[in-house]
């Protein structure tokens, strides 16, 4: 066993080994379906495969383009897509949101596809622009009696969460082969996008 | 043999102490959480990790004056736990409670400042963080009344402030890699995001 490896194992082993035996007694709600607001809020960006598939593409156009591009459109993201959730939750109407939607997947996904790379400020507004339908379809469903704080934290986070999975996928740029790998997966993001387009339509 | 030996006491000794912790201190039994029947401080520390408005609020400005150094985080340290606390006396004997959603808007100067890795003065930050404590403060307060348990209670939330600015400013400070300060800029605009949907869910209920 190398050093490193044993002053892990004696350095981890015993915290492990008693955060094992030390369980803890099981929690209760303090308010009725508090805690659950925070689930279905987490559940709910990844049941939509029309949502998801956007959200990675975003990620993956931002591994392509790189920094700061790569930051810059997730922390753009959440914040634009919540100012379209709000605009939901005032009823402020937003026509075509499940266009919008499939556009978006259309755009991104061949902004993969064909390695775009337009100036930063350019890639953030049509990220900005989509993710406002995003927030305005998405983000106002709650369940009834549900805490919306902890609904909308779950759906920011889930959300933000699934652009972590395009990064992490995006992460294979570095090589060649990652780079027809993305292409790829832009290409099936637009396509699939068409599916959802003819659903919105009929 | 000796070696073996040496080594099998180390092995021994590395399980016998969580063995003997685990033995001596055993977690307590919860059965309501409003209530920890562990006295008036535990419960007013469990008010505290039970509220989601004031928890995230708390950590949006660790993030910050984590981000900002250590000296921003020494201030908000005690600056912040304090100006609760008084916060907490003036809303236990004022009688009108707050219709606006102080925690959204919490939520978005201080998650916006993360997001936007604000360069902003130590005093501008000391101003912010004293109306954050005053105005949560003031909220836990409000739907009090008067009694010596009540007073500890509040020690006991602003402990829990004081320990939930101490640890996340500590570790906030201590990361050095670029990748994870922005991290913690996408945790700011999480933050803020949840703040914009939260006023939208205070204007639909009002």
């Amino acid at each position: 066993m190398s050093d490193f490896r044993r002053a892990l194992v004696s350095r981890w082993a015993p915290l492990l080994f008693a955060m094992a035996l030390w369980a803890q007694s099981a929690q209760g709600h303090i308010h009725k379906g508090e805690a659950i607001g925070f689930l279905s809020g987490v559940r709910h960006p990844v049941s939509g495969l029309d949502h998801v598939l956007a959200m990675i593409a975003v990620g993956l156009w931002g591994a392509q383009l790189g920094a700061p591009a790569i930051w810059v459109l997730p922390v753009a993201f959440p914040m634009v897509m919540a100012l379209g959730g709000m605009m939901g939750l005032l009823g402020i109407p937003l026509p075509g949101v499940e266009y919008g939607i499939a556009a978006s997947m259309i755009l991104l996904g061949a902004a993969v596809l064909f390695e775009l790379r337009p100036p930063l400020a350019i890639a953030a507004v049509i990220v900005g622009f989509f993710a406002i339908f995003h927030g305005h379809a998405h983000g106002t469903e709650l369940p009834p009696g549900q805490s919306g704080l902890l609904y909308s934290m779950g759906f920011v986070m889930a959300t933000g969460c699934l652009h972590g999975v395009g990064i992490s996928i995006g992460l294979v740029h570095r090589w060649t082969w990652g780079q027809m790998f993305l292409r790829f997966a832009g290409a099936f993001i637009a396509s699939a996008s068409v599916f959802f387009l003819w659903r919105a339509v009929a | 043999m000796k070696r073996a030996w040496s080594c099998l006491k180390s092995r021994v000794a590395m399980f016998a102490t969580p063995l003997l912790l685990f033995a001596i201190c055993p977690a307590p039994a919860q059965a309501h959480l409003n209530s920890t029947n562990m006295g008036p401080i535990y419960d007013g520390l469990l008010h505290f990790l039970l509220s989601p408005e004031d928890l995230v609020a708390v950590v949006a400005l660790a993030l910050f004056v984590g981000l900002r150094g250590p000296a921003y985080g020494r201030r908000a340290l005690f600056l912040l736990p304090g100006c609760w606390f008084l916060g907490c006396l003036i809303g236990t004997l004022a009688t009108h409670g707050v219709a606006f959603p102080i925690a959204a808007l919490s939520f978005l100067i201080f998650g916006g400042l993360v997001a936007a890795n604000a360069q902003i003065s130590l005093r501008a930050t000391s101003l912010l963080a004293a109306l954050l404590g005053l105005l949560h403060g003031y909220l836990n307060g409000a739907g009090m009344r008067w009694s010596a348990s009540v007073l500890v209670a509040y020690l006991g939330l602003v402990t829990g402030v004081f320990v939930l600015v101490a640890l996340v400013a500590a570790f906030v400070i201590r990361l050095r890699p670029p990748w994870a300060r922005i991290a913690v800029r996408v945790a700011g605009s999480w933050i803020v995001a949840s703040g914009l949907l939260l006023l939208g869910w205070a204007a639909r209920r009002g």
